[in-house]
């Protein structure tokens, strides 16, 4: 008692205080200097990541291609002209030993290797001309054909030497050029990768996602207007909240396995289906459509419905003429964000079989399909040059519409925010 | 419109009363539970044609609460049970076959905030109408508006522009287009839950001439705080106090003569 | 008859009997001098629903058991003796059956040749038969339903009343869901059990289901490389990733960044979350394995995969940062502004503020946020499909490769294998452990949560 009564005030200015406090300073500058760099060093992640992506695929969008000199003039294709105009055409062409003539007149105007130049479907490409263009087969003219992969590589500096090399010929005979790969966009899935497309995956992924959205938005949402206006608080909707809380957060492929189990065990449902895919995957983005169609519901203010009621209107009708109009925008968010989540799955979609090899675009939702993720999957294998621009660059198409997704819900929010 | 009543105020009240008065609802022994809480002790009240009756009393003394049983709206609420009888032209309200929704129209409520809904002026009003399929052809809707509207002493300054969102307006006239929406569905009694408490002097004069005027068409029942109001608007008054009704009779002679100890107290200003 | 005209039929005989309900109904209201309880629009409803739903649910009926229908008609042909007895090529034989059927050109098998027309006939047989029932059913709901059609009909609460039924319904889909996850898993993870004794996998130390002994499945079959791949790559090296990151960047950018940096610098974190964990692998695959095994060998370690546990768990740290961040982020916030002002007037510094005061107050929610993530990064798949192997090792360095329990249960389900074997039904086993710790964690955060929030209120 006597020492706390004696004590003397604490000399801020002895050396040992000035010393402490100066390290306490030092401590705080570092403590604050970590923090930062984690900031830092967490979006240079997500930097380094999107820059590698776009790196490696802004080539898969383009394609090189060859003049190749094809001369129908002295040497003629033997086919009825007739045909060209009808839906047969593609196979007259093919029947008339297209493709052997395109190895041919690649081997006689660039040699030995020629044939190496030029991708393995060159053909379709003076197919597609010649269609376009009947009068083609009587005379002598140069063709733009997509090359091989190899040459491709090279044109971008990269691959191998003599190829290199090859370029810089081709280059100054102005039978090389580089452009736009539309058929990137357009078509399906192939062995080669300079003729690979993403369309039979895209169509896929539309045909999923219209599945999953024709499913989960109406429970999702008639579930949250169940669980915010009907239902009683007694246990059986506590049970009912506390799946639809824990099913958030189930993770992605134990879905798969429920899909595999019930749609296409007990069900009997075809394989690798959109509509099995489908099916799995808005079961697994219900929860959070319920979850955001709550909050937003919660939002609506208790007046609005009292003063609905007092007009005598019945409890439907509160709900659907002025509570679900005035909740819709945040439920909106929550299904695009849903729908988001929804269309970057991949592995309970590998579990219902959606990794066959499918080159025809599924013409419905009973077809086999794939999905874009997958399809990013199924080529992450090939270790080809050409294949890692074209994984790189349908990365890039599935972060593109994402982001385009994750915009529009930011936008919705902004914009249909309303403080009450 | 003067605080005081006058010579003249005092009146008229008289030979209103002397006239004959038509009971439109009636309540005999009605007491309201919030779970295992009594809110509402034994009360029994009449509610006339022509007439504004109101509830007065301090804050949590259940006029409210009593007010809400008049439309069932107390069915909101979980936990609230109700016993007794209230009868509207002489049918039990509370009753299996009472169908909630058409004694909602015709008992009309007007809340203390005023509560527009999130649409047009003019859908506003129409919504009443239209859920109820009080308008058969399509030139009737209009109609309808416009007449609300007119009552409710709003007409002129919306009638330009019956696009706008309601909320867009001043608090008073949100309120009078409250009233207006209430009136649309053609009510026969309108419940007015202290309408006045949240607007300014100027908008509180304007509705009590709008609830003078609406008198001779509906019965109204006002349940307000403010005793001079109470005064001003009613014909009929009642006290309400800890959930029992403690006295009920003519305005004047509750304001100028209570015949309860409790009543001259509130009314004297030692509680309230 | 082709289903989607079926349905397009049945829709427009629900719309003509609204119309004819709707007429019925403005009938009896023009006659009568009361208000009329319901709209006639609402009769019009109710006059359609009892057409319409009754039918719908016949319709998706039929059209389920109709395939099994016709496939007993196939069993029943004369050719249907050559069939093989029950087994993976009989089901195969009828599938092309059935491919056939619908219009397919090709197959293996040339029973299935003769027998696809048996299967058309029935097909179309069963098809007919089933429109002509369903037109029935729509007739007969709708007459029942125009003959009650009257004015003092309560049509507008039957129909409210059928509303509030598909609200129910649609709510109870969701326990639905839950159970059917259950008891799909536990039922074939049971038959799993009847043919490996269940300490065999959750116990054995060897797992190598490319060689499965049939007398005894159980000795390969042992799952506890996976738990310990799972832990390390996920519990560990990922957390020793995120939570660094993850807490720090939470507290830098409550207490120290300028609220314009915070705006915009948050969002971006949470971008991490919203990358397709597929692009996540194939970097990891791509960029990040072959680089960690350049940089391990390059400092000594003489064996270093390119497929290493580093690279997955690093990645897959990286995705979880904004688990952590975020939720770290709302408790720090919650905590009241009085106990940092208060802190701060005594003289503390920040940072001793934040360790000493903010960081204890805001631990149950920091210590959720951890348990949720690390539930989520034990359930990620793609990540470790693609960047780690199949390798089952139970190793401490971090360098070599190792599998889990997610990146098995693909490989285990791909490929040709039967639906009953082992080897099949070790993924559903997997499925229910992996579930079960998912759920566990999510439960305990929760708790956690909810039981020390309530000390502030």
């Amino acid at each position: 008692m006597s020492e706390l009564s004696h004590r003397a005030p604490t000399d801020w200015k002895t050396d040992a205080m000035q010393k402490r406090i100066r390290k306490r300073y030092r401590a705080e500058r570092r403590f604050r200097a970590i923090g930062m760099a984690a900031v830092v060093i967490s979006a240079s992640f997500l930097f380094f990541l999107l820059a590698t992506m776009i790196g490696n695929g802004a080539a898969g969008f383009m394609r090189t291609e060859v003049s190749l000199p094809i001369d129908f003039k002295s040497a003629p294709l033997e086919i009825d002209r007739a045909q060209l105009a009808t839906r047969g055409a593609d196979l007259a062409l093919a029947g008339a030993g297209l493709e052997d003539r395109v190895k041919t007149a690649a081997t006689a105007a660039f040699g030995a290797k020629g044939e190496d130049l030029i991708a393995g479907n060159a053909w379709t490409a003076v197919r597609d001309a010649i269609k376009e263009d009947p009068n083609l087969l009587s005379q002598s003219a140069h063709i733009w054909v997509p090359a091989s992969s190899e040459l491709d590589a090279a044109a971008d500096g990269g691959g191998e030497p003599e190829f290199r090399a090859l370029v810089q010929q081709l280059r100054e005979r102005g039978a090389l050029q580089s452009g736009f790969n539309a058929a990137f966009l357009s078509r399906a899935d192939s062995t080669d990768p300079t003729s690979v497309g993403i369309w039979g995956a895209l169509k896929g992924s539309i045909l999923t996602m219209l599945v999953t959205l024709l499913i989960a938005f109406p429970i999702g949402v008639l579930s949250a207007v169940y669980l915010e206006e009907y239902a009683p608080k007694n246990r059986w909707t506590d049970l009912i909240e506390v799946s639809i809380n824990n099913l958030a957060a189930v993770p992605s492929i134990i879905f798969g396995l429920l899909g595999l189990a019930v749609f296409l065990g007990t069900l009997g449902l075809p394989r690798s289906a959109p509509l099995v895919g489908g099916l799995t995957l808005a079961l697994m983005i219900m929860p959070v459509i319920v979850i955001a169609g709550r909050n937003a519901i919660k939002a609506v203010p208790p007046s609005i419905r009292d003063a609905a009621l007092g007009i005598g209107a019945s409890r439907i009708q509160v709900v659907f003429h002025h509570v679900i109009p005035l909740a819709l925008p945040g439920i909106l968010t929550g299904t695009i964000i849903g729908m988001a989540r929804a269309l970057g799955e991949t592995a309970p979609l590998l579990l219902i079989g959606m990794r066959a090899f499918i080159v025809t675009p599924p013409g419905g939702v009973f077809d086999p399909a794939t999905v874009l993720p997958v399809q990013i999957f199924l080529w992450s294998d090939e270790v080809s040059r050409g294949f890692i621009e074209k994984t790189s660059a349908a990365i890039i198409v599935l972060l593109a519409f994402l982001l385009a997704m994750n915009a529009l819900a930011i936008y919705l929010r902004n914009k249909f925010e309303t403080r009450w | 419109m003067t605080a005081v009543m006058t010579q003249s105020d005092i009146a008229e009240a008289a030979d209103t009363v002397a006239a004959q008065a038509v009971t439109k609802m009636s309540a005999r022994g009605v007491n309201v539970f919030y779970g295992e809480k009594q809110a509402i002790r034994d009360v029994s009240i009449d509610v006339d044609m022509d007439h504004v009756t109101a509830f007065i009393g301090p804050s949590g003394c259940g006029k409210s609460t009593f007010l809400r049983t008049l439309n069932r709206m107390n069915d909101t609420v979980a936990s609230a049970r109700v016993e007794g009888e209230i009868t509207l032209d002489g049918e039990n309200i509370y009753d299996k076959s009472m169908d909630v929704v058409q004694l909602r129209a015709r008992v009309g409520m007007v809340f203390q905030k005023p509560n527009p809904f999130p649409k047009s002026i003019y859908e506003n009003v129409a919504y009443g109408p239209r859920i109820h399929g009080l308008a058969r052809a399509k030139g009737d809707m209009d109609q309808i508006v416009e007449r609300s509207l007119k009552r409710a002493g709003l007409w002129d300054e919306v009638k330009d522009r019956l696009q706008d969102s309601g909320t867009a307006l001043s608090g008073g006239q949100q309120q009078r287009l409250c009233i207006a929406r209430a009136i649309a569905v053609d009510p026969e009694v309108i419940l007015m839950d202290e309408p006045c408490s949240a607007l300014d002097p100027i908008a509180t004069a304007k509705i009590e001439e709008l609830i003078h005027e609406l008198r001779g068409r509906y019965a109204i029942v006002i349940v307000t705080h403010n005793m001079q109001q109470a005064a001003r608007v009613s014909q009929r008054t009642a006290f309400f106090h800890l959930g029992t009704l403690v006295e009920y009779g003519e305005t004047d002679q509750i304001f100028t003569a209570p015949r309860q100890e409790r009543t001259k107290d509130y009314i004297t200003g030692r509680y309230g | 008859m082709n289903p989607y005209a079926l349905l397009f039929l049945v829709a427009g005989l629900g719309v003509i009997a609204w119309l004819t309900g709707r007429a019925r109904a403005a009938r009896f209201g023009a006659a009568s001098k009361h208000r009329l309880h319901s709209l006639p629009g609402q009769h019009g409803l109710y006059v359609a629903m009892w057409t319409v739903i009754p039918t719908l649910i016949f319709v998706i009926a039929w059209g389920i058991i109709t395939p099994s229908l016709a496939t007993d008609a196939v069993l029943k042909a004369p050719q249907a003796f050559e069939l093989p007895a029950f087994g993976y090529e009989r089901d195969a034989i009828l599938n092309e059956v059935r491919a056939r059927a619908a219009g397919a050109d090709f197959g293996f098998y040339p029973l299935s040749e003769l027998l696809a027309p048996v299967y058309a006939q029935a097909s179309r047989f069963y098809g007919w038969l089933g429109t002509g029932i369903a037109l029935l059913l729509a007739f007969a709901g709708g007459a029942f339903a125009y003959t009650r059609v009257k004015a003092d009909f309560r049509a507008r609460t039957r129909v409210e009343r059928s509303v509030m039924l598909a609200l129910l319904v649609a709510s109870l889909i969701a326990i639905l869901t839950t159970l059917g996850i259950f008891l799909s898993l536990l039922f074939e993870s049971l038959r799993f059990f009847s043919m490996v004794p269940i300490t065999d996998f959750l116990f054995g130390t060897l797992w190598s289901p490319q060689v499965i002994d049939p007398a005894d499945p159980g000795a390969t079959l042992g799952a506890v490389p996976l738990f310990w791949g799972t832990f390390f790559i996920g519990a560990v090296i990922a957390m020793l990733v995120a939570i660094p990151f993850g807490l720090m960047s939470a507290i830098y950018l409550t207490q120290y960044a300028r609220p314009a940096v915070r705006q915009w610098m948050k969002p971006l974190l949470e971008i991490l979350a919203g990358v397709p964990t597929v692009v996540y692998g194939y970097f990891a695959a791509l960029t990040v394995g072959p680089a960690i095994r350049d940089v391990a060998v390059s400092l000594g370690f003489t064996y270093a995969s390119s497929e290493s546990a580093l690279a997955a768990g690093l990645v897959m740290g990286v995705m979880i940062i904004p688990f952590v961040s975020s939720m770290a982020d709302d408790s720090i916030a919650a905590v009241p502004r009085a106990m940092r002002d208060g802190s701060l007037a005594m003289g503390a510094t920040t940072s001793e503020t934040i360790r000493k005061v903010l960081l204890p107050a805001a631990l149950p929610g920091v210590v959720a946020g951890v348990l949720l993530a690390v539930s989520r990064a034990i359930g990620e798949t793609m990540i470790v499909v693609m960047a780690a192997s199949g390798a089952a090792n139970i190793t401490l360095n971090p360098m070599e490769s190792a599998t889990t329990v997610t990146k098995q249960i693909v490989d285990l389900l791909t490929g040709e294998a039967e639906f009953d074997s082992p080897k099949t039904l070790a993924a559903f086993a997997l499925g229910l452990t992996l579930f079960m710790i998912t759920f566990l964690l999510n439960i305990v955060a929760l708790r956690v949560v909810k039981k020390y929030r309530e000390a502030y209120e």
